[in-house]
């Protein structure tokens, strides 16, 4: 399967890396030659594409630049200090496992809830279907704010933004999957008298596996984007959130891509873990490979 | 042997047998939107211990739900029934019967055995009875051998066998069966038809059987009721006296023909005030 994957990915990827050098040649062409005309220069056209890759706060940097910038704060950069990508990847992780977490847990309880009891269904649906109409980015600074308030602070706030947009696919997908269960195999389980206990256990649970896992690719991303959202309104302490808000403030735009494209790296990771984990538990169900 | 003969036999056989299934005036009547649905109307049957019962007739006849009813997933609106002297649901909670649906309905992500052993493992029973009891009751559908199969990995027939398996796993006396070989092919079915009369001749289970297969029917019944559709009701109620270690020879004797005859008959006079 990888084999047939990685010609066609690896074509994107050089599509998409000279469509951005040509696009920061362009991008950056103005000002560069602007540079020129006051410094009263004249230059080539070779000068000014090299001139447009190399500029200290570009509109829009160059792969490399973010590339070098990315190895640095990476891997040249103790991972204690506050310059490292790692240690403010690890603060958003953190709060993005917490989040996620929480947030599965809750999704999978209220999806239990619906599946069962007729009235939670009636009751709770319609709310857990309007949380999501609200902007996150609206809301995202209340809860901080809010809790900020009542001593809570750090980690927490942020895992709640992340709770609040994870657990709503983890719902929706669970209710389908609980139900999911053929009449057949529910009349099956009442002439055994089974209790609705046993019949969750032996028979929902197991069916709504595909459905959970396909909802915790989407919520661990998303779980992510809370956690940023969630950073930016906190004054820029720590985590990818307060180093994008960082980096705008100071038109430091490299520093802003090389953030964006960690946040991409580590979100990748945590579906691809996700993927793993679901492979595992669908091979032990029995899942024909 | 004649007909009459063979129905006079019955007739003079002492009514000394335990009745498991006890029915009497039995109605059901769906309530829906386009008015009521009159499923089974005035049912009177006696299943007595170790008979092999099957219910034949057209769709829409009543059989599966009379079935249903027997097993507590479908409730009368009407009359009486007994299974064991019980109403059905306290047979249910006693798990006095084994259930096979018309589709295997084995759960994917278990193995044959751990098929076979789930409603042992409801009914809390410890895990080396259950992998014992599971060995015995694919033995006797002749899976052994494929416990740790996934159900994917077996065929329509195999499937259908592992979950009579899971059906007689808990030994219940009463076996109820719906349309169990309706999907599969005709050798298949009669290898399996073969098959659960040896099981039914060694056990000594009572068996209730809906199908829509006139042959299977006679083949496989110790009684034959015949049933009709628009109110759902029983026509006619044959008795046979074929041995219980029949072979697919009988087919071609005269008796069977002519009992075939007869429930082609009561189906036919059944269709034709629908017409």
């Amino acid at each position: 399967m990888m084999s047939g994957q990685t010609g066609p990915v690896c074509v994107v990827l050089i599509a998409l890396l000279v469509l951005w050098y040509v696009g920061a040649v362009f991008m950056n062409a103005p000002t560069q030659i602007d540079r020129y005309n006051r410094a009263d220069q004249s230059w080539t056209t070779g000068q000014l594409i090299e001139d447009t890759l190399a500029q200290d706060r570009p509109i829009l940097p160059a792969p490399h630049q973010v590339a070098v910038e990315m190895y640095h704060s990476i891997f040249a950069i103790k991972i204690t200090s506050k310059r490292s990508l790692v240690y403010h990847s690890w603060v958003t992780l953190s709060s993005t496992l917490l989040g996620f977490g929480i947030g599965t847990l809750l999704g999978v309880l209220l999806a239990v809830g619906i599946v069962h009891v007729m009235t939670l269904e009636k009751s709770l649906m319609p709310w857990v279907i309007s949380s999501q109409t609200i902007p996150i980015l609206a809301i995202a600074p209340m809860i901080i704010v809010v809790l900020g308030a009542i001593g809570i602070k750090g980690l927490v706030p942020k895992a709640v933004i992340s709770t609040y947009l994870c657990f709503f696919p983890v719902t929706i997908s669970m209710v389908k999957g609980l139900r999911s269960p053929q009449v057949i195999q529910l009349d099956l389980m009442r002439t055994y008298n089974a209790s609705k206990w046993q019949t969750f256990w032996q028979l929902r649970l197991p069916s709504a596996m595909p459905y959970l896992f396909a909802s915790l690719k989407v919520a661990i991303a998303i779980s992510l984007v809370g956690a940023i959202v969630g950073e930016l309104p906190t004054g820029a302490q720590a985590g990818l959130g307060a180093r994008l808000l960082a980096g705008s403030y100071y038109g430091q735009t490299i520093q802003i891509w090389s953030a964006l494209l960690t946040a991409a790296f580590v979100a990748a990771i945590l579906v691809v873990i996700v993927g793993w984990c679901e492979r595992r538990v669908l091979a032990r169900m029995g899942v024909k490979s | 042997m004649t007909l009459k003969q063979v129905v006079n036999n019955v007739a003079e056989m002492p009514a000394s047998k335990k009745a498991v299934v006890d029915i009497k005036k039995l109605s059901l009547t769906f309530q829906t939107a386009d008015g009521p649905v009159y499923a089974l109307s005035d049912v009177d049957l006696t299943i007595e211990e170790g008979d092999f019962v099957s219910f034949i007739g057209p769709s829409g006849c009543g059989k599966t739900t009379l079935l249903r009813v027997i097993a507590d997933l479908e409730q009368a609106t009407g009359g009486e029934i007994s299974i064991n002297g019980v109403t059905p649901h306290e047979a249910r909670e006693k798990r006095a019967y084994g259930y096979v649906f018309q589709a295997p309905a084995l759960l994917p992500w278990r193995s044959i055995e751990r098929n076979v052993t789930l409603p042992l493992e409801i009914m809390e029973i410890s895990k080396e009875e259950r992998v014992k009891r599971a060995q015995e009751a694919l033995k006797l559908v002749e899976l052994n051998g494929f416990e740790k199969k996934f159900p994917w990995q077996l065929s329509g027939g195999m499937q259908q066998r592992a979950s009579i398996a899971r059906a007689l796993s808990f030994d219940a006396d009463l076996l109820l069966m719906d349309e169990p070989f309706g999907a599969l092919d005709e050798i298949v079915r009669d290898h399996l038809n073969e098959q659960l009369l040896k099981l039914w001749a060694r056990t000594n289970k009572t068996v209730a059987f809906v199908t829509h297969s006139i042959p299977e029917a006679v083949y496989l019944s110790s009684k034959i009721v015949v049933m009709s559709p628009r109110p759902g009701r029983i026509i006619d109620v044959i008795e046979t006296d074929f041995p219980k270690d029949r072979t697919l020879d009988i087919r071609e004797t005269p008796e069977f023909l002519e009992i075939a005859h007869r429930v082609r008959e009561g189906l036919r006079a059944g269709h034709s005030n629908d017409e």
